[in-house]
């Protein structure tokens, strides 16, 4: 599905992340694997360092956090929020939605919409395709993007699928109308029937955790988790990716009327270094312009780590200047999404811890 | 080249002695990080880059299939 926006702009972006760091290397030893393989991995997938989130931290608080600072910092004007869209896999609790727990947090006012996404890696392209749709409203006229995942608890540390790559954050994104005639173009494409190559299999209504499912199980790979535990299907996942994204890079440059030379970054959701490094080459674009090092400076945030890519390799440079970036996410759904815009000459675009 | 990519196989497994086994896969001497470390000194050595969708069991179950898959890619 194509979609198409104009007279929206993201105004600004501050990603969130938690000031606990963990190496690679602390937890070598629970992985079923020799000290050599371990370190081959290691070079190989960019895996390094990692923030995660002290015990019982939630998504909300990281958000609650960022939101405060804009608040603060006179980024942001509550009174200005018509809409707040929370996009996660983590919520505080199946009900209440956490748009309503931070709104209601932050005193903002009733007269505004607040909804929960359940999305995960593409969670970016989509919480943006909404915030797009939103503000074709005339009540609407500034939306508060919020992805935020905090998914270490749920991966078992004896997984060495899973276990090196994750990290928590949260990014707030800006989203208002703009009287300039900017155009943004978008795919998105969905396969449901795979979904369970990406899940955490118990803990919902379907599967009600128990003692049983929290039972540590081993693998054909050596690996060990529970039902409760986040599972990735590494090699079907790896080549849904390789499969399904260049031709919807393909297909949103097509759309955008744009060549691949003309844009000046692509921004992706960023699962292990070898698989964009491998996406760079089958897309035909060069590494540099298709960053690859957000796994191995802060792990892999889920719908987070696209607005840790813009604001880790950008920073400052999209305040004063603007770029025409391809953004692409990509997993869980399965759901693969790109975007073609031009962003820059933000109001912020930075990085803070919680 | 088959002489290359018996050496960057045993400097990924020096344990096995891969001139005697028929199936790398199927034989448990490759799992699928092998092959992504494989993928990436292949690469290296050759100056090639192995196509993603490449990625498969079936093009590293042997050094002739290894072989074909660089000589295909480059």
């Amino acid at each position: 599905m194509d979609l198409k926006y104009k007279n929206k702009k993201i105004s600004g972006i501050l990603t969130v992340l938690p000031s606990k760091e963990v190496s690679f290397e602390d937890g070598i030893e629970n992985y079923n694997f020799s000290l050599a393989k371990s370190m081959k991995l290691k070079l190989a997938m960019g895996y390094n360092k990692r923030r995660i989130v002290e015990d019982g931290v939630c998504s909300s608080d990281l958000a609650i956090h960022g939101l405060k600072h804009l608040i603060d910092s006179k980024h942001l004007d509550k009174n200005d929020i018509d809409a707040l869209l929370f996009v996660s896999q983590s919520p505080d609790h199946f009900m209440p939605p956490t748009s309503n727990i931070i709104q209601g947090e932050l005193e903002l006012k009733h007269e505004m919409l607040c909804l929960d996404i359940n999305q995960g890696c593409a969670g970016f392209i989509i919480g943006l395709q909404q915030a797009f749709m939103l503000l074709d409203q005339d009540a609407i006229k500034k939306v508060v993007l919020i992805n935020a995942d905090v998914l270490s608890p749920k991966v078992s540390i004896r997984d060495r699928n899973s276990n090196p790559l994750i990290g928590d954050a949260a990014s707030i994104t800006i989203v208002e109308k703009t009287p300039e005639s900017n155009e943004i173009y978008s795919s998105i494409l969905m396969n449901g029937s795979e979904a369970k190559v990406l899940q955490i299999p118990a803990g919902g209504f379907r599967m009600p955790s128990t003692q049983e499912t929290s039972t540590m199980k081993e693998d054909s790979s050596g690996n060990y988790r529970s039902l409760d535990n986040l599972v990735m299907e590494g090699d079907k996942v790896f080549n849904f990716v390789q499969a399904e994204v260049p031709p919807i890079i393909d297909r949103v440059l097509n759309i955008s009327g744009k060549s691949k030379k003309e844009i000046d970054y692509y921004l992706f959701h960023q699962p292990n270094r070898f698989m964009l490094q491998k996406l760079a080459d089958k897309i035909g674009v060069d590494r540099d312009k298709l960053p690859s090092n957000i796994v191995e400076n802060f792990g892999n945030a889920s719908g987070v780590s696209i607005p840790t890519n813009i604001c880790y390799n950008l920073g400052e440079s999209l305040v004063s200047n603007k770029y025409n970036v391809c953004l692409s996410g990509f997993g869980v759904g399965l759901t693969w999404g790109a975007m073609v815009m031009e962003l820059g000459k933000l109001d912020f675009n930075m990085i803070i811890e919680f | 080249m088959e002489d290359r990519v018996k050496s960057i196989l045993k400097e990924i497994q020096p344990e096995f002695d891969f001139a005697v086994h028929v199936n790398f896969i199927e034989e448990g001497m490759l799992d699928s990080f092998d092959m992504i470390n494989l993928v990436t000194s292949l690469d290296e050595e050759f100056e090639i880059s192995i196509d993603g969708m490449d990625i498969l069991p079936e093009n590293f179950s042997s050094v002739e299939a290894i072989v074909k898959l660089v000589q295909k890619t480059k």
